[in-house]
């Protein structure tokens, strides 16, 4: 038997401000975190929740993931002591390209004042598995602890990939997620460059308009726990991880497949592993980037797998695209929208796109009808280079 | 241009930068163990950045090993550039 996977705290810093639950009722609200073309954690400030020596020993990234950490694990009871032997509890915080602005800062050091000028903290802040170990270190977590990056996809596949360690005996929780802080000059050129970028600035999912993604930033983190422990001890379940599917394109490194066709492998590999069938999910947390080509093979996906019933939406019209942590900042929200039985909007939605005919919940909220039964979703993550992570989430 | 090296100037050297790793400045004495100001090798890696920028002269691993206070760190910057 299969250990069932449990969640028992959530935390994010977004663009929509700081917490979890500031992140789901403002886009629940259709609130939108971009300003000038650009999803920016604004109301971030590290000094509200770190000391000095922790904000410069941890690049952006990496502090997005700390503070993240800490409001899910205040939130699942483990603030004071940790609920199991520490060498049980792992750590993967996944992330898209790792602490770039360190990076970029350290290769202008290099040019203008030479070797020497490189700060002795450059490769432990840039290093991509920075999150994971500044999280670990933060709460002491000595179990299996390490990155994972698979760009757009790494949030998911973090949290999917603690699933499995948790189902396998090497853990009893996992404290897992992702983060990015790229809202830099190298990495918002190079992604303009790819013409990945919205011209207008605007993330408009699925409509006929949509030009482009917007890049955002942030981090979201949960609390997986294996279920007996967490019932044991008394936690408060928030939700499961029912399934998770992962596959790749094996076609392109920035395109996804026009048919779909790994994207809907990834699907279905979701919804097999949590034993459910399509009729069973109310509700899918799309990729939904906004890009010409993301949002048509993803609803050609979504149509294969779920026929065209199923409401659908993107929290990137509202926050941009936080790459290696959309997966995780959007599983985050998709519980709290299940324990809601609401489905959150597609903002910005104006003019519908030939074959783009799925319901998208465009511009408000609307309740979910589960008739009793729990509230199951799909969420959707898929990154440059093919790879694709799906999660099947449920809430009670 | 390297700074002249008298202790006055190092001690100032070293008794600012240490803020700007997180230690409190009303913690800061010669007689402070790096070990109490929670400094450790990465600090003290940056210091010694600071150190040679400054000074030029280097601090490297077994020097660092040695030093246990900050009138140490000041005393084996003075007396290496001697």
């Amino acid at each position: 038997m299969k250990r069932d996977v449990v969640v028992t705290g959530i935390g994010a810093v977004t663009p929509l401000g700081v917490g979890a639950r500031t992140l789901y009722e403002r886009w629940r609200a259709g609130a939108s975190g971009i300003e000038n073309g650009i999803g920016a954690c604004t109301e971030f400030d590290p000094t509200e929740h770190l000391s000095v020596k922790e904000a410069r020993r941890a690049d952006r990234f990496t502090q997005f993931a700390m503070v993240a950490s800490d409001e899910a694990l205040r939130e699942a009871g483990w603030a004071d002591e940790l609920p199991y032997e520490t060498g049980r509890i792992g750590c993967i915080i996944g992330t898209g390209i790792g602490g770039i602005g360190t990076l970029e800062a350290s290769k202008e050091a290099l040019i203008a004042k030479g070797p020497k000028a490189v700060s002795p903290l450059a490769v432990p802040l840039m290093m991509g598995n920075a999150g994971a170990a500044g999280v670990a270190m933060r709460h002491g977590l000595r179990g299996h602890s390490y990155s994972i990056l698979s760009a757009c996809a790494a949030g998911a596949h973090s949290i999917g990939a603690a699933v499995r360690m948790i189902q396998t005996g090497d853990a009893d929780a996992v404290v897992a997620g992702g983060s990015e802080a790229a809202l830099t000059p190298l990495a918002t050129a190079a992604f303009a460059a790819l013409d990945a970028l919205s011209d207008t600035g605007i993330s408009r999912p699925f409509d006929a308009q949509r030009d482009g993604f917007v890049m955002g930033e942030g981090a979201g983190v949960l609390v997986l726990e294996d279920a007996e422990r967490a019932k044991e001890r008394g936690a408060t379940i928030l939700g499961r991880i029912a399934g998770y599917g992962a596959s790749s394109d094996a076609y392109h490194l920035t395109a996804p497949e026009k048919d779909g066709g790994g994207a809907i492998e990834a699907m279905k590999q979701a919804l097999a592993d949590a034993g459910y069938g399509p009729q069973d999910v109310v509700y899918v947390n799309a990729h939904g980037t906004s890009t010409p080509l993301n949002d048509r093979a993803e609803t050609i996906a979504i149509k294969k797998v779920l026929g065209d019933g199923v409401p659908v939406s993107s929290l990137k019209s509202s926050i941009g695209h936080l790459l290696g942590a959309a997966g995780a900042v959007e599983a985050v929200a998709t519980i709290l929208a299940l324990r809601d039985r609401v489905a959150p909007p597609t903002i910005n939605y104006e003019q519908p796109d030939e074959g783009l005919d799925l319901d998208y919940v465009p511009n408000e909220a609307r309740a979910l009808d589960v008739n009793g039964a729990p509230a199951v979703a799909l969420s959707n993550a898929f990154g440059f280079g093919g790879h694709n992570a799906v999660l099947c989430l449920e809430a009670p | 241009m390297a700074t002249a090296i008298s202790p006055e100037a190092v001690e100032k050297t070293v008794y600012d930068a240490l803020p700007q790793f997180g230690v409190e400045e009303s913690d800061i004495t010669r007689d402070a163990t790096f070990e109490d100001l929670d400094v450790d090798s990465l600090d003290l890696a940056e210091l010694s950045q600071i150190i040679e920028d400054e000074y030029g002269v280097q601090l490297k691993g077994d020097d660092v090993g040695k030093i246990k206070t900050v009138g140490d760190a000041i005393d084996l910057v003075v007396n290496r550039a001697g």
